[in-house]
């Protein structure tokens, strides 16, 4: 019955295509798009890296330090939201709730704004004051790309970190309510400080079953970071943009720039369900 | 601190305490002295204020009316005071409320080490102690879940003592538990009272009372009906509703 069924489903899927084929009379031409990926020096014999593969890696780096940033700002935002603190409750609230009921797309442009002609200068941050000596090397490039484009890199991180941070927020929030009210009791009951009983009781629990829908957010959060191609960030999307303009050969550069972001998102998600059943197999 | 006096007078003193729900009244001016050393077994029908009572002692619960003394300190919303307060005062909880993330060992140490600042050696040798006087030394090493509800109470117990508390509060502590499960720990409590520990004790069980306590009290709609020594108390109740309490929970 289900080999009946999956030769049924590609059956059509061979039809569709045969179809879409028939129809487009589009002339499949690989070779120029693959040269975007990688390219020969042809006098070196020499490969390089070439803009299609550069975006990538920066829609990495963006989805790494965006990762790392999100969570920062979720693990304190949604601190607060917990909190019974009225103040920082509502700054919370505030945060989550302007950021859930405004398009991403917006959002970024008015925040782009903010950041690069407010922000940036404020902390004396320009292209010409990245350029000093312990920024020009191999590590620096790796984890933040090249040096000239840092103060594009660093907006559209921020944008990234600050959207992705409020849904993270929420996470946090729904993992600390979940832990039962008697654990707060007994940690009291022993004297613990509010910042202890975070630390050593509540959060080590809400951690534990956040774990899955963080990683639902993180794949989110990789695919949303193509939304910052609209500020100029120079990643994936970008790139794929200016390829699939200058080569005119659009369905292959938009199909290559998929299979890439899929390659990343499922690497994440395979890569967390073994960290998560790593986790449930320590404890219990 | 002014009020640090903790040499002399009772170790609890509750005056004229009250507190409300809204417009629900679950404490009435309570009037409760507790002495050092003394055994006090709390009981009254379910909602009748029992554990609001136990729960104010340590802050769990505020109250709204009249002081609240324990170990010379008044309870008020100063937060170091209250910590303080915490670290004589032990309690333990009907659902035990063991941190699942740590083993017995790390929720006994915890503690001491982050309110006594005790170094984590000598909390080590503490726990161990504890342990050993609740009869599960073995079990160190293992996570709450993977013992029995009697178990998981002793190493609540264990915990409670680890701060060395001047007082110690138990909120229905065999309650969750399975019957056969009961007198494991309500044998550690009794242990304990010999040993001459202060304890207040909210429970059903009457038997353990009859034998441990040297008070009884008697509560209903938050307020203490009764006061007596548990010979007279079980013998001959002066009130009606007492009377009423103790005919239905022997009965059966």
């Amino acid at each position: 019955m289900d080999w009946l069924l999956f030769g049924a489903v590609l059956a059509f899927a061979v039809y569709t295509a045969y179809r879409v084929n028939d129809v487009l009379v589009y002339h499949w031409d690989w070779s120029r798009v693959a040269g975007f990926i990688v390219r020969r020096d042809n006098k070196t014999g020499h490969w390089f890296a070439n803009i299609l593969l550069l975006g990538l890696f920066s829609t990495l780096r963006l989805a790494w330090w965006g990762t790392v940033l999100a969570c920062i700002i979720g693990l304190i935002m949604g601190a607060c939201r917990a909190s019974p603190n009225l103040t920082l409750r509502i700054i919370s609230r505030v945060y989550v709730e302007l950021i859930r009921n405004i398009p991403a797309v917006v959002f970024i442009f008015v925040f782009y704004f903010f950041v690069s002609t407010q922000l940036f200068p404020l902390i004396g941050l320009n292209s010409r004051t990245v350029n000093v000596p312990w920024t020009d090397n191999a590590i620096f490039r790796a984890l933040f790309g090249p040096p000239g484009l840092l103060t594009n890199f660093l907006s559209g991180l921020i944008c990234l970190a600050m959207f992705e941070g409020a849904y993270i927020t929420e996470i946090v929030r729904a993992g600390i309510q979940s832990v039962p009210k008697g654990q707060w009791e007994a940690a009291r009951a022993i004297g613990l400080s509010r910042f202890n009983i975070q630390r050593d009781v509540i959060l080590p629990q809400a951690v534990r079953k956040i774990l899955p829908p963080l990683a639902g957010q993180f794949i989110t959060l990789i695919k949303d970071s193509s939304i910052v191609s609209l500020i100029s960030i120079q990643e994936l999307t970008y790139m794929g943009n200016e390829v699939a303009n200058s080569t005119a050969r659009v369905f292959e550069t938009w199909i290559i720039v998929g299979v890439m972001y899929f390659a990343i998102c499922y690497t994440f998600a395979v890569v967390f369900g073994r960290l998560e059943s790593m986790a449930r197999r320590s404890h219990r | 601190m002014s009020d640090d006096n903790e040499t002399q007078g009772p170790i609890l003193s509750m005056e004229g305490v009250g507190k409300w729900y809204g417009n629900f009244c679950a404490l009435h001016d309570v009037n409760l002295m507790v002495e050092l050393g003394e055994k006090v077994v709390v009981c009254g029908p379910s909602g009748s204020g029992k554990s609001t009572m136990i729960r104010c002692i340590n802050r769990l619960e505020e109250h709204q009316a009249g002081t609240i003394r324990v170990a010379g300190h008044t309870l008020s919303a100063n937060t170091k005071r209250i910590e303080r307060v915490r670290r004589d005062v032990g309690m333990v909880f009907q659902q035990f409320n063991l941190f699942p993330h740590m083993t017995v060992l790390q929720n006994l140490m915890l503690g001491p080490v982050r309110n006594r600042g005790v170094s984590r050696a000598e909390a080590k040798s503490l726990a161990m102690h504890y342990l050993e006087r609740v009869h599960i030394a073995d079990q160190a090493a293992k996570y709450p879940p993977q013992l029995s509800g009697g178990q998981q109470q002793r190493v609540a117990i264990a915990r409670a003592l680890c701060m060395q508390p001047k007082l110690m509060l138990f909120d229905e502590p065999t309650s969750a538990l399975d019957p056969e499960m009961i007198s494991g720990v309500l044998g550690v409590m009794e242990e304990l009272a010999l040993a001459g520990m202060t304890m207040i004790c909210v429970t059903h069980e009457m038997a353990f009372a009859r034998r441990v306590a040297d008070r009884m009290i008697f509560m209903d709609r938050g307020e203490i009906i009764e006061s007596a020594p548990p010979a007279k108390f079980f013998s001959a109740p002066e009130s009606e509703r007492a009377q009423l309490f103790l005919s239905q929970i022997l009965s059966h």
